[in-house]
């Protein structure tokens, strides 16, 4: 039993932690509203040359040949910064895809192009009815019933779809099933999508949670009324504790649920679907809890569209509602329970 | 990272599991709140004290086995998992326990830990008075230095086992004249000593685990100093984490209850509809007694590797405490007009564990220092808030 990160998974998150700091910051995730394709310019290059977004290719496609284990604290990082890029749906979950389950012409054509940034992937989820980064993707990985399926940019058509957070870019997929986009037919590998996807979500949701709770602590300890502080107040301390709680809870159980996906079962033989979807209720609803708790310790300035803390709210509520939200997951659980 | 159990660790939790089996006692002990109930688990600590499972983790001069955070915690899950006796003298063991070890001198450690570990000496926390609650530092009861001794005069309430511990682990004021944090010291208080008088109080649940004391010119040797005169509130801080940390209420407790609130549910289940929304509520539960324990397993690396406990240990408590009322509640709701029931009723249900299990998860959110007091440990500590 050891559960702590090695120094070189520490390591690489701060990398990704210090590029996004300086490559990224809230004006950038701003700007990305304005762009064509919602991108930060530069940004994804920068990340391609870390590395991280090739961490599960194989090496012999250029990448790191690693697991999600060594994803889950630069996701983190994403969700910290707020950083527009959709490199979760990318590098967590159709490079992992691709590299277990596509036939060998497949992987060649995508998978070195995927982990040195210069293909673009996406996914979308079972759950959900759009999909991330569709119209810039070059090939999105799509379920339907029991089947995966891998289809080229050329092979779809998407309808963009507006959401409340300008930098997802959404959009509806229409594509058709045929035996040259089929990646697998085995429902474990859609369950497969769906679990690298709500783990994802979980861990940048935990990462947008933490910046909340940041952003919140800072504002309370320096906006002051009454002649002191907000933040010397009970009612705003225990709205700040109440979502360190939630965080601090939330964090490791997303830790296991990387871990248990990354050997293909939990520590004492478990369903890694099951860590997954506890992971991803606690990460939604610690999240909500932030969006909630941040909104109002920040008051009528926190509600303009010139704060910054817009740019959370609205990627909490984003990544806590999709690749299935709270509700989802505790129902696959309660399934689970309930059988025994 | 492993978060896999290595094969040692394994057979420790069979070596635990076995013995647990077969050395339950068949029937349940009379409730440990009463005098004849209260012998009852003293012996049950002998008992497990002999085979060498009271304090496991203590060095093995006192009756310990030397093991890891990760092998007590494993102990602790298969204890509440087997459904064994509730430990009687969790607050020495736990609370005392570590304190004790940290800042006694070796005569004490040859004194206490021994008679603690076999159950010989049952302790009882004396802390809170009528006036200083949440406040421990507003204490007022009264230990002045003469010759040998303290004498001490004052009131402690709220002592769990109070009524028939045979040691207290008080604070008191030992410099008169000090205010707040300054001149408190810790005293380790026998219940015979003369000028003690110990006052039953009925719980929620009508059971005299609580009692009252009232010091009158009772006298104290002052070798039962622990740690320096005047030292008191640091010394007592060392007991508070954990009292709300990992120490006193190991996520086993909570797994098991989450465990056979999953089994309880699939018994309702199978007899009569239940909503759907209770369900989603045992999910909460169970889902939160599972981050109880990776949490706990997260710290306990961090600890291993030279952290500290500190401030989170309030997280902890907040967090476990609240799950406990949840994971009770959403029990009752399942047993409908079954879930008022008590042992004696003919109809109870597992003899009417989940009522008497709620009324004790209430207290939870109360003790160890309230939830809000928590909060704000938590918001100041933890998250560097200002206090004024």
């Amino acid at each position: 039993m050891q559960f702590s990160f090695t120094d070189d998974q520490v390591m690489f998150a701060e990398t990704v932690r210090d590029i996004l700091a300086n490559e990224c910051p809230p004006s950038a995730v701003r700007a990305s509203w304005e762009d064509p394709d919602g991108r930060v310019p530069g940004l994804w290059e920068t990340l391609a040359a870390t590395g991280v977004l090739g961490v599960a290719a194989p090496e012999a496609h250029g990448g790191l040949d690693m697991s999600t284990l060594d994803l889950v604290l630069p996701l983190e990082e994403f969700g910290y910064a707020a950083c527009p890029e959709p490199v979760a749906e990318h590098a967590a979950v159709a490079i992992p895809l691709l590299s277990g389950h596509a036939a060998g012409p497949v992987a060649d054509e995508w998978l070195g192009r995927a982990a040195e940034g210069t293909a673009l992937l996406t996914a979308g989820s079972p759950t959900d009815a759009f999909v991330l980064a569709a119209e810039r993707a070059d090939l999105a990985l799509l379920c339907a019933d029991d089947e995966v399926h891998a289809v080229p940019a050329g092979s779809y058509t998407a309808v963009a779809q507006a959401s409340v957070d300008h930098a997802r870019r959404l959009a509806r997929v229409d594509w058709t099933r045929g035996p040259d986009t089929l990646l697998s037919d085995d429902p474990a590998v859609v369950r497969e999508v769906l679990d690298r996807g709500a783990l994802a979500a979980a861990a940048q949701a935990v990462g947008v949670g933490r910046r909340l709770l940041d952003l919140t602590v800072a504002y309370v300890a320096e906006r002051e009324q009454f002649g002191r502080p907000v933040g010397v107040n009970q009612a705003v301390k225990h709205h700040c504790s109440n979502v360190a709680i939630a965080l601090e809870f939330a964090g490791p159980s997303v830790h296991k649920a990387a871990w248990s996906c990354a050997q293909g079962e939990g520590p004492e033989g478990g369903d890694p679907s099951l860590d997954v979807s506890t992971a991803k209720v606690l990460a939604s609803d610690a999240v909500d809890l932030a969006c909630r708790a941040a909104l109002q310790c920040h008051g009528a300035i926190g509600y303009t569209i010139e704060h910054d803390l817009q740019l959370w709210l609205k990627r909490g509520w984003a990544l806590s509602a999709s690749w299935g939200d709270a509700a989802f997951h505790r129902r696959r659980v309660g399934e689970a329970l309930a059988a025994g | 990272m492993d978060l896999r159990f290595t094969a040692d660790q394994r057979d420790f939790r069979d070596e635990v599991r076995t013995w647990l089996a077969e050395n339950i006692p068949a029937e349940p002990l009379p409730p440990m709140d009463t005098p004849e109930g209260f012998e009852a688990h003293r012996g049950w600590e002998r008992i497990l004290f002999d085979a060498g499972w009271s304090v496991v983790n203590w060095p093995e001069a006192y009756g310990g086995r030397e093991v890891g955070l990760v092998e007590w915690l494993l102990f602790e899950e298969e204890y509440y998992r087997s459904g064994a006796p509730g430990r009687v003298n969790t607050n020495g063991i736990t609370l005392l326990g570590p304190t004790l070890f940290a800042y006694g001198t070796p005569e004490q450690h040859e004194r206490f830990m021994r008679p603690m570990a076999a159950g010989d000496e049952i302790w009882a926390q004396g802390w809170s008075e009528p006036d200083s609650g949440s406040d421990l530092a507003s204490i007022s009861t009264r230990a002045i230095r003469d010759g040998d001794d303290f004498v001490l005069n004052g009131q402690k309430t709220w002592c769990s086992r109070g009524a028939w511990a045979d040691w207290m682990f008080c604070i008191v004021r030992t410099d008169p004249d000090s205010e707040r944090h300054r001149g408190l010291s810790y005293l380790l208080v026998p219940a015979d000593s003369p000028g003690l008088e110990r006052r039953p109080v009925g719980r929620l649940d009508g059971e005299p685990a609580f009692a009252e004391l009232f010091f009158s010119d009772c006298r104290v040797p002052a070798v039962n100093l622990l740690g320096e005169e005047g030292q008191g509130w640091s010394v007592a801080m060392a007991t508070t984490s954990s009292e709300r940390g990992l120490n006193l209420r190991a996520p086993g407790r909570f797994l098991a209850a989450a465990g056979r609130l999953a089994d309880l549910y699939r018994r309702a289940s199978a007899e009569h509809d239940v909503d759907p929304g209770v369900l989603d509520q045992v999910v909460r539960a169970w889902m939160a007694a599972d981050a109880y324990r990776w949490q706990t397993y997260a710290t306990a690396s961090r600890l291993q590797a030279g952290g500290e406990l500190g401030a989170s240990a309030s997280m902890m408590k907040v967090f476990w405490s609240e799950l406990d009322v949840e994971l009770h509640a959403t029990a009752l709701r399942l047993l409908g007009s079954h879930g008022e029931l008590v042992a004696d009723a003919p109809e109870a249900v597992d003899a009417g564990s989940w009522m008497s299990g709620y009324l004790f998860a209430l207290s939870g959110p109360i003790y160890a220092g309230t939830n809000e007091i928590q909060r704000n440990i938590i918001a100041e500590r933890v998250l560097g808030l200002p206090r004024k």
